[in-house]
């Protein structure tokens, strides 16, 4: 139940955005929760926007994730 | 955003299946433990426990919020949905069994019971029935608590009411820690409610217990990394807390979401199935909303209920504490299209994950099936 689907953020009006999931599918979701803007990606659960996605942070786990297995002796910090 | 990112990479998955190996502990069993039903559906569904050294083990939590909703608030929306009241609930809770029937079957007597997929949903009826009396019957954990407090706080229509029965996730795993038999070595924390909770909710697990924590996301390389990241902590005899997540969770958590939710609830003891009360784990309206509270509104109040049916093994399935399998019940008595147990119920629930990705887990490997 705790399922969250990243969407990308279309357009906003006071406390609703169109957002865009992917493949043209299209839905209004709440976004009370958090402070996004248009061109970002937000967590979507049971149509309210519950976080916004850092497409930074998440480039950075992939690196990450290569320089762990690089490196044998890699200390990990991610805190 | 995943494709791009690559985030189900096969040669990183092997590569990191190579170094779980490289530092898995030697001892008989280490248990790292998840409360999620998503990180059970990625583990099960991706075969990830194939690619873990036999003596590390990788067990479900009570992570599925309507597996742990106790017989007795089940039993209290039924009696609700009888007296000609509009139950609204997402679509797995309809199914669950309360101590006689399920809401499913409530209907099917007649009952007016509803699955909506948001509880925006539910005030969008009550505006246009306005003749029709709707409460909105809310399960989940504080991944989907905030909205509920959204719309009670947004002063829904007169004719919706709302019987609260969320749970929070940390007083539960603090219960496990503290069964003694069940041995955890370490936390996968849930990935999705830590974007509302932050890192932060955790800080006493590897203080006070010194149980190291991970919190993951739900690709299956997120998961094999949070594993790889509790190993390497045990290995470095150095339990803490770590955001393998970084992309959804930050250590505050979305304190906007914090925030509507202590405006609207109050924290109770709670009654989880198959577990009894955990202290401070519950979510209840707080008395300056208690007309949008249903308990208060329709005065329905149900004390008991039959949680676990005869022959029934929910309760240790739960606690991770024999897998789907052990139950004489699974596939047997107990199927998806016939529930006897919560746990077979919900797409969250261990036993019912456990049969939908039977095959997908026993015969393919990881990733074999990435586009599904």
């Amino acid at each position: 139940m705790c399922l969250a689907i990243p969407a990308k953020v279309i357009s906003i009006e006071e406390d609703k955005a169109r957002v865009d999931f992917g493949e043209d599918v299209l839905r209004e979701v709440d976004v009370t929760l958090v402070s996004a803007k248009v061109g970002d990606y937000v967590l979507v659960h049971a149509g309210y926007a519950i976080q916004v996605l850092d497409e930074k942070e998440a480039l950075e786990t992939l690196q990450l994730w290569n320089e762990i297995l690089k490196a044998e002796a890699s200390p990990i910090n991610t805190s | 955003m995943a494709e791009k990112l690559t985030l189900r990479n096969p040669e990183l998955a092997k590569n990191i299946a190579e170094k779980i190996k490289e530092i898995a502990p030697k001892k008989e069993t280490t248990k790292i433990c998840h409360v999620c039903g998503t990180h059970e559906w990625t583990i099960t569904h991706f075969g990830l426990r194939s690619l873990l050294p036999s003596n590390v083990e990788v067990i479900a939590g009570p992570g599925c919020p309507v597996c742990i909703t106790p017989a007795s608030e089940v039993d209290e929306a039924i009696q609700l949905a009888q007296k000609g009241i509009v139950v609204t609930c997402f679509g797995d809770v309809i199914r669950v069994l309360g101590s006689e029937m399920s809401l499913l079957d409530a209907k099917a007597r007649g009952a007016d019971v509803r699955i909506v997929y948001s509880v925006s949903d539910a005030v969008k009826m009550a505006k246009k029935e306005t003749a029709k009396e709707f409460v909105f019957f809310a399960v989940g954990f504080e991944t989907t608590a905030p909205s509920t407090a959204v719309e009670i706080l947004k002063k829904p229509p007169e004719n919706l009411s709302f019987l609260v029965s969320h749970r929070v996730i940390p007083p539960a795993m603090k219960l496990l820690v503290e069964m003694k038999d069940l041995s955890l070595d370490g936390f996968i924390a849930p990935g999705h409610v830590s974007t509302i909770i932050g890192l932060r909710a955790y800080e006493e697990f590897p203080k006070v217990y010194g149980m190291p924590v991970v919190v993951a996301g739900f690709e299956p390389l997120d998961v094999l990394f949070g594993v790889y990241m509790i190993l390497k902590q045990l290995k470095e005899g150095k339990p803490k807390l770590e955001n393998e997540y970084v992309r959804a969770v930050q250590w505050e958590g979305n304190v906007k979401a914090q925030e509507i939710m202590q405006k609207v609830f109050d924290v109770a003891d709670g009654g989880w199935r198959g577990i009894g009360t955990i202290p401070s784990s519950k979510l209840v309206v707080r008395n300056e909303y208690a007309v949008c509270d249903a308990h208060v509104k329709h005065g329905v109040k149900v004390e008991r209920g039959v949680d676990i049916h005869h022959g029934c093994r929910c309760h240790l399935v739960i606690i991770g504490k024999i897998k789907p399998t052990e139950c004489p019940l699974f596939m047997k008595a107990c199927t998806p299209q016939k529930p006897i147990g919560a746990c077979m119920v919900s797409i969250e629930g261990t036993c019912r994950i456990w049969q939908n990705n039977k095959y997908t887990s026993m015969h393919y490997g990881i990733f074999s099936d990435a586009h599904v």
